[in-house]
């Protein structure tokens, strides 16, 4: 089998990876235009910030691509004949395949603010966006980020790394208002705010000023308010990379449209990771997921089924982490960002605001728990998700709580602090704290 | 569609923010601390020379331990590592090379020409009088040094990690030891006639408390305490070495308690990054120090057969081995290499390609140790922050992003990729032995070669 994979991103790698343990004789391409080798996109602001240098990010050394056989092609896919079954590449080489993946990523998604071809105007995606934001924020004193998910904390975070003076524009009333509640969203705020980053709430960009040079000068918000700045962070999102599949037969509308078994309308033609919008997605699941995670998922996933073991995506228990400043941030199971009907949501929050628990459970029946997020604590994953698969009921996971406990050794414990708020929230449901962390206490304490 | 890297501009210097003008005064006595110490070295006056010393203690005692407070005391707590690879000093730049040159040539005087540091020694006669009854030494002119690297750049990473209790406690802990174990307790033990005897080092790192050469003087100066030295040697390097081991890894020993560790746990903190994470580096790290702990161990019988006088032809051949592993192991690699290249090679040099004792603990904690670094289920983003800032060279994020226990021969336990880990991944966990091995299963690891 000869196997062209477009993209090296973690979808694209998972899937080469899983091709070769499945079918240790297939022929496989990797076909990239952004960087020879794999990295990881999620590290990106480690290399700005000095923490790292770019080979430090990539996650396998250079040898592992040839011992394993994998061949990488550092060139742009820019024709695809599905009827001869060839991709063209710019260096005019066609890569005959039998099989082939899609795992193109995503772009940045621009809205049509005047000005926004402005120089210094950028969004934050890939390696040569981070090239070009090294080179264009040298030497500036104030930058704008407008946006208020993951890359505008991390924007800022980077930006702030270097004395850079950043305001933060969020369309919002709290920061991340469409996934974190508003407790979570305060937690985040006191983080920026410490960091002395200002953050302007339910404001968005109108328009972007320019110099005579056509440098960008200043942003005008929503709110009238003119910030001076050299530089302009565009974090509103990424949408599917379609600039390969639109010229091709391949079926697209906002993604490249597969089933659930990741296939295009196109035979032996498949679409994973952030390029690719599901015909059916899962209830509760939307149809492009643009994630580390889901994009490693859908590439383990689709691999199965280009090598013959069809094999449906499945999410299952939904888990993501992030970190705002110094406050981590894990979530296991479903936590909606707004009061949901039929779901109860304790949240426990340590005088100091560094530490915050959420558990969200069924307000009827059982008390089925149905998700976590975690703020400045570590939860086990294998813990949370069992307990969410399974779904046991809230007062037995309180008892257990400690089982679930991924905090470093001597960290302060704070189940008790936790139970006890729930036992005052839910005076109807009595629970007592029977077991601390620890792996003995997982498989010593009582089940 | 993207334009191809080119990866200049990375590569090129990063604009750093200025040094904040609090920190500078800070520095500045640091800077004059050093100046006042060269004076101490060469001054021809006994007096001033002994008051140059005073000053240079004073002024970079208070000029480390002001600067921490400034540069780690004042943001939020949390993981500092910006700029780490842009410094010129914690990157290979010129600095970190004329420190590492610095350092390098200290340790080949120290060893080779102690006659140069003579007006050094002197000045420290009265606390050497006071505290072991004999005028100093090279040895106490380094030991003072020593601990005083290791308490004041301990005093650093107390600012540094008080966001994680696990760091505080164990910097705490190498501290302790350095100071009471190390420099106090040997003093003491001088001063009240005594053989000089270090309770926290133990064969094979300090190979000749089990050589018969030490055994028969300890048993035969040292009375009833040299009896109970000799019992603590053998006990520690046969009995409790194995038992802490199971129970908490080789951290108990390499990053909680031994004076190398100490070292560079606190004074070798800021180039823990540049340790080799290739997988060529972990081949000569297995190649060096299997061999070396083996190397130890036969000098060691040979010895003891030497000594017995059962085959007198050992005599000599026991002799020229160990003198060869006491020059070339325990003065070149140890100290030259150990720690003069610390600002090159990172801090743990000795630790992971040299030293015996690691090597030793290493076997156990691979093969016989209840301890791990569990990874967090299918949380690992490869972001690659484990393996920077891992001091002993191993790549934790080839087991992490396959969600798999890092048990490996080399891990001190320092906690630092759990430290810095951002989502909450990695976790330093003594459990039952069974499923050590056993990775997420919410995460599918591939069977693919990574390692050799």
């Amino acid at each position: 089998m000869r196997l062209v994979i477009i993209g090296n991103g973690i979808t694209g790698v998972t899937a080469a990876l899983t091709v070769r343990r499945l079918r240790p004789a297939a022929h496989i391409t990797l076909v990239s235009a952004e960087t020879k080798h794999h990295y990881s996109r999620t590290a990106l602001m480690y290399v700005y910030m000095g923490h790292l240098r770019y080979p430090d990010i990539k996650p396998y050394e250079d040898w592992f691509w040839a011992e394993n056989r994998l061949e990488l092609v550092h060139a742009t896919a820019t024709a695809l004949d599905t009827e001869a079954q060839t991709v063209t590449l710019s260096t005019g080489q066609a890569l005959p395949y039998d099989k082939l993946l899609l795992a193109t990523g995503s772009v940045s998604r621009f809205a049509a603010w005047p000005g926004r071809q402005l120089a210094g105007v950028q969004g934050l995606y890939g390696l040569p966006d981070l090239e070009q934001m090294a080179r264009d924020t040298r030497g500036i004193s104030q930058a704008v980020v407008v946006g208020g998910g993951l890359i505008g904390v991390e924007l800022a975070e980077m930006l702030h790394s270097r004395g850079i003076s950043v305001t933060v524009l969020v369309r919002d009333a709290h920061y991340w208002g469409s996934v974190l509640p508003p407790e979570e969203g305060r937690l985040v705020q006191q983080q920026f705010a410490e960091n002395h980053v200002p953050v302007r709430y339910l404001t968005d960009l109108r328009e972007i000023l320019g110099d005579a040079h056509g440098r960008v000068r200043a942003v005008v918000t929503t709110a009238g308010e003119e910030i001076a700045c050299q530089w302009v962070g565009v974090a509103t999102g990424v949408q599917p990379n379609l600039s390969l599949a639109q010229l091709s037969a391949v079926e697209t509308d906002q993604g490249i449209l597969v089933d659930e078994r990741l296939q295009t309308s196109v035979p032996h033609v498949y679409a994973a990771g952030d390029c690719a919008q599901h015909r059916q997605p899962g209830a509760g699941e939307v149809a492009v997921e643009q994630l580390w995670y889901t994009g490693r998922m859908q590439g383990e996933a689709v691999a199965h089924t280009i090598c013959g073991q069809a094999t449906p995506y499945r999410r299952g228990i939904w888990f993501n982490s992030a970190k705002f400043f110094n406050l981590e941030y894990q979530t296991y199971g479903q936590v909606p960002a707004r009061p949901t009907a039929g779901i109860e949501s304790f949240y426990w929050q340590h005088p100091d605001g560094r530490q915050a628990l959420r558990i969200n459970f069924e307000s009827a029946g059982g008390h089925a728990v149905l998700g976590f997020n975690a703020l400045g604590l570590r939860l086990r994953h294998e813990v949370c998700a069992g307990w969410i698969g399974t779904r046991t009921p809230v007062h037995a996971v309180l008892e257990q709580l400690g089982a679930a406990n991924f905090d470093p050794e001597f960290f302060r414990q704070h189940e008790p602090a936790i139970v006890a708020a729930f036992a005052a929230a839910y005076p109807q449901q009595p629970v007592g704290l029977r077991r601390r962390k620890g792996l003995w206490g997982r498989l010593s304490g009582p089940v | 569609m993207a334009a191809s890297v080119s990866a200049s501009t990375l590569l090129a210097p990063a604009p750093l923010p200025a040094t904040p003008p609090a920190e500078k005064l800070p520095l500045a006595a640091v800077a004059l601390g050093l100046l006042a110490l060269l004076v101490a070295a060469t001054a021809a006056d006994p007096a001033r020379a002994r008051l140059s010393m005073y000053v240079a203690l004073f002024l970079l005692s208070i000029g480390t331990l002001t600067w921490a407070a400034l540069k780690f005391g004042r943001p939020p707590a949390g993981v500092r590592h910006d700029h780490l690879w842009q410094r010129a000093s914690t990157s290979r730049g010129a600095i970190a090379w004329a420190l590492g040159v610095a350092l390098t040539g200290f340790y080949v005087v120290l060893y080779w020409f102690p006659a140069y540091l003579e007006n050094l020694i002197r000045t420290l006669d009265p606390l050497s009088q006071l505290l072991r009854g004999k005028p100093a030494d090279q040895w106490f002119l380094y030991g003072t040094f020593y601990t005083l690297a290791v308490l004041l750049m301990g005093g650093r990473a107390l600012w540094k990690y008080r966001h994680s209790r696990y760091q505080l406690i164990r910097t705490g802990s190498v501290m302790f030891f350095q100071l009471g174990f190390s420099f106090l307790l040997p003093g003491l033990l001088l001063l009240l006639q005594k053989p000089e005897f270090y309770f926290s080092y133990f064969w094979p790192l300090k190979y000749d408390y089990l050589f018969p050469g030490t055994v028969s003087y300890l048993l035969r100066d040292g009375q009833a305490l040299g009896v109970f030295m000799v019992f603590w040697g053998a006990v520690m390097s046969f009995l409790a070495t194995p038992v802490l081991t199971y129970f908490f890894g080789k951290r108990w020993y390499c990053s909680w308690v031994c004076g190398c560790g100490g070292l560079a746990e606190t004074a070798g903190d800021p180039y823990r990054h540049l340790a080799d994470k290739s997988r060529a580096a972990w081949r000569w790290e297995v190649r060096l120090i299997y061999p070396i702990l083996g190397f130890i161990i036969l000098v060691t019988v040979l010895l003891w057969v030497a000594a017995s006088g059962a085959v007198p032809a050992v005599q000599p051949l026991a002799e020229g081995l160990s003198k060869t592993y006491g020059f070339v192991i325990g003065s070149v690699f140890s100290g030259v290499i150990g720690v003069g290249f610390y600002p090159i090679m990172g801090a743990r040099v000795w630790c992971r390609f040299g030293c015996p004792m690691a090597a030793y603990l290493g076997l156990l904690q691979k093969h016989f140790s209840r301890f791990r670094i569990t990874t967090n289920g299918g949380q690992c983003i490869s972001c690659g922050n484990c393996s920077n800032v891992c001091e002993m060279g191993i790549d934790v994020k080839q087991y992490a992003q396959r969600g798999e226990p890092i048990i490996r021969a080399a891990c001190v336990g320092c906690g630092l990729c759990s430290t810095a880990c951002p989502r909450g991944v990695l976790n330093l966990e003594n459990g039952p032995r069974t499923g050590r091995y056993q990775a997420s299963a919410l995460i599918h690891s591939d069977s693919l070669r990574i390692l050799s």
